[in-house]
């Protein structure tokens, strides 16, 4: 089954240029469950790639093998590898991922309810080593990105609005100095404008600090105004990737997540038996 | 704030203060009747003579809330040894109680043994932080994720451990608290004020300063450093602190370590009060009622509500015990507790629970 994902040759040997390689992942919750079956996707250096796809698809899954967080749901990494800036990361604890420079911004975002914005975003500096002045130079300048941060500086996060949160939550990932955030769902519960703002922002992030995205969303369209990559997954497998242009231009695609179909409608079962079909055998 | 708007109007049965103001009246009303009764009266008896008796002997009022302070700031301290291990890991430690106990048998075991005072305070310290590793590595690693249940009977494990080992190495004879040679001052100084004598134990001066000064040292460590910070953290969210590469074993380990300090701080002062025996155990059961009235989650509230258990358990065994034949002061503070229970289930200074939906 897990053959069909087998054919980027980029996953088995990843180039110089890349930041992150999953080759094949399984993954199981609890010893039983799987829910990953052989996921492999490749993260160029400073590229921002979106994985999309519905409810249940495997999307946080795959950023928590990433991560190691899955370890503290009961889930584990059963088969693959994952490399991460040419080094195998499948054991590592969180801690050292992040020292290294790969941080998740978690799904529902996860402030430090009672600590102060300002509180939460210096948690986020604590695997550095390089000392209060650097801290400090950095929280100014997660201020200049943040405007907003800034006036609710110390607010409890608890009480402040969903897109303050998200922008903690990204603020308080961006202290840590990372290469690279594993950005899960960010659109969730926001505004259109507001998740306009913060697709602005991980694009500023990109462009100005060279940190490489890989964005989990729903949000198909909005990731892929964005991405410069796109993965599809369903039922823990990718079903198609391509350039974020190819894909928006993609019927299938426009049908089932754009939600603009042209011509006769098809049905939603013979559409992805299609699909699948397409993908299986190419 | 929209909540505020979609919020039902609160009944006047739920403001605090109308409710304490009916309590208020309800007790006065009483009073008023006690008075007009004679004073064999059973009402005057509770709500009259007392207070008559505060009045009439202030010196005699003084000594008893100076002596429920006293023992207030200690159970605040056996408290706060709990609340750290509580918000940090979610575990309500059985195990602080012993933990006390062995600290200071660990200390006054090593002095017999012929290691100078000081040096065994710190030989001691070490052992404590040895436990911390041992029972992270040994106990909380392995059961992570479990139901939090399981790490509370955990912790009963930990308490048998311990006494067992603590006997084993110690044996089970009370000890004298080696007070004298940590330089813990003796004796009594004897106030004339509120024309009477009030005496004030010089060792109650002092663990009552000591203790007020490590639950200083306690909070301003917890608000102003990084690690203080990330153990804040960990306690609003175990899985956000992971996601940020705090190390929760590393937490854990700092936090256990914490707690034995102040259990072998307790333990020293407790200890030079009466004696090391494993009888201080039940003394840290105290800290149970302490920790419904304070809020399991609250540094002040630890501290608050150890000052209201130690002064009321006093002065309700000092001026009520009699009425019942005394001795009430062994139960009194579950039922401070219990009252303030019906008000307050989240404790005097618990987190309100913030949540956004």
């Amino acid at each position: 089954m897990s053959t069909a994902t087998l054919e980027k040759p980029a996953a088995t040997a990843p180039a110089a240029d890349t930041i992150l390689a999953l080759n094949n992942i399984e993954v199981i919750y609890d010893h039983v469950v799987l829910v990953l079956k052989g996921v492999s996707l490749t993260v160029p250096r400073k590229g921002i790639v979106a994985i999309l796809g519905a409810n249940g698809a495997g999307k946080t899954t795959t950023l928590k093998a990433i991560s190691n967080l899955l370890k503290a749901e009961r889930g584990e990494v059963t088969k693959g590898s994952i490399v991460f800036d040419g080094e195998r990361v499948d054991r590592m604890s969180p801690s050292e991922l992040v020292r290294r420079g790969c941080i998740q911004v978690m799904e529902g975002r996860h402030c430090f309810g009672h600590l102060s914005i300002e509180e939460n975003l210096l948690t986020g500096a604590f695997t550095r080593r390089d000392g209060n002045a650097a801290i400090k130079r950095d929280l100014e300048k997660i201020y200049e990105t943040f405007p907003r941060l800034k006036q609710r500086r110390s607010s409890q996060a608890g009480y402040t609005s969903g897109g303050e949160q998200q922008m903690c939550a990204i603020g308080r990932a961006m202290m840590s100095k990372p290469k690279m955030i594993l950005l899960d769902e960010p659109s969730m519960g926001l505004a259109p404008q507001i998740v306009e703002e913060i697709f602005e922002i991980v694009r500023r992030l990109n462009a100005e600090d060279g940190v490489s995205f890989l964005v989990a969303e729903q949000n198909t369209n909005m990731a892929l105004r964005y991405a410069t990559y796109g993965y599809i997954m369903e039922t823990g497998r990718v079903v198609m990737d391509g350039e974020a242009a190819m894909l928006r231009e993609n019927e299938d695609v426009k049908e089932f997540y754009l939600g603009v179909a042209e011509g006769n409608k098809k049905s939603f079962r013979e559409v992805k038996s299609y699909k699948r079909r397409k993908r299986w055998l190419s | 704030m929209s909540d505020i708007a979609t919020r039902p109007a609160p009944s006047l049965l739920a403001s605090p203060m109308v409710r304490f103001g009916l309590i208020l009246v309800a007790i006065l009303l009483a009073i008023a009747i006690g008075v007009r009764l004679d004073p064999t009266n059973t009402l005057y008896a509770i709500f009259v003579d007392p207070f008559q008796q505060m009045v009439q002997a202030p010196d005699l009022l003084a000594q008893t809330v100076w002596e429920g302070l006293v023992s207030g700031v200690l159970y605040a301290l056996i408290a706060l040894g709990f609340v750290l291990i509580f918000k940090a890991s979610g575990v309500f430690n059985f195990a602080q109680g012993i933990m006390v106990v062995f600290a200071a048998l660990t200390l006054v075991g090593l002095y017999e043994k012929g290691v100078p005072a000081f040096l065994a305070v710190i030989i001691t310290l070490g052992v404590m932080f040895a436990l911390a590793v041992t029972i992270e590595r040994v106990v909380l690693r392995p059961l992570v994720n479990q139901p939090d249940i399981i790490l509370f009977m955990a912790t009963f494990g930990i308490t048998y451990f311990l006494i067992g080992f603590g006997e084993a190495l110690f044996g089970g004879n009370p000890k004298q608290m080696i007070a004298d040679q940590l330089w813990l001052p003796r004796g009594a100084i004897d106030l004339k004020i509120l024309g009477g004598l009030v005496t004030l134990q010089k060792i109650d001066i002092a663990a009552a300063v000591i203790a007020s000064l490590m639950i200083l040292l306690l909070a301003l460590f917890f608000q102003y450093t990084r690690i203080g910070r990330a153990l804040r953290a960990v306690a609003d969210s175990h899985k956000a602190a992971l996601s940020v590469g705090i190390s929760l074993n590393q937490i854990w380990v700092i936090v256990w370590f914490t707690a034995g300090i102040v259990a072998l701080i307790t333990g020293i002062m407790w200890g030079a009060r009466s004696d090391v025996s494993f009888a201080l155990e039940i003394v840290a059961l105290k800290a149970l009622p302490v920790l419904i009235l304070g809020g399991f989650t609250s540094i002040p509230g630890a501290i608050v509500g150890g000052l209201i258990i130690g002064i009321g358990e006093k002065i309700g065994e000092f001026y009520w015990g009699p009425l019942v034949g005394g001795g009430i002061e062994s139960w009194l503070a579950y039922f401070i507790a219990l009252a303030f229970l019906l008000f307050r289930p989240q404790g005097l200074f618990g987190d309100k629970i913030i949540e956004r939906i």
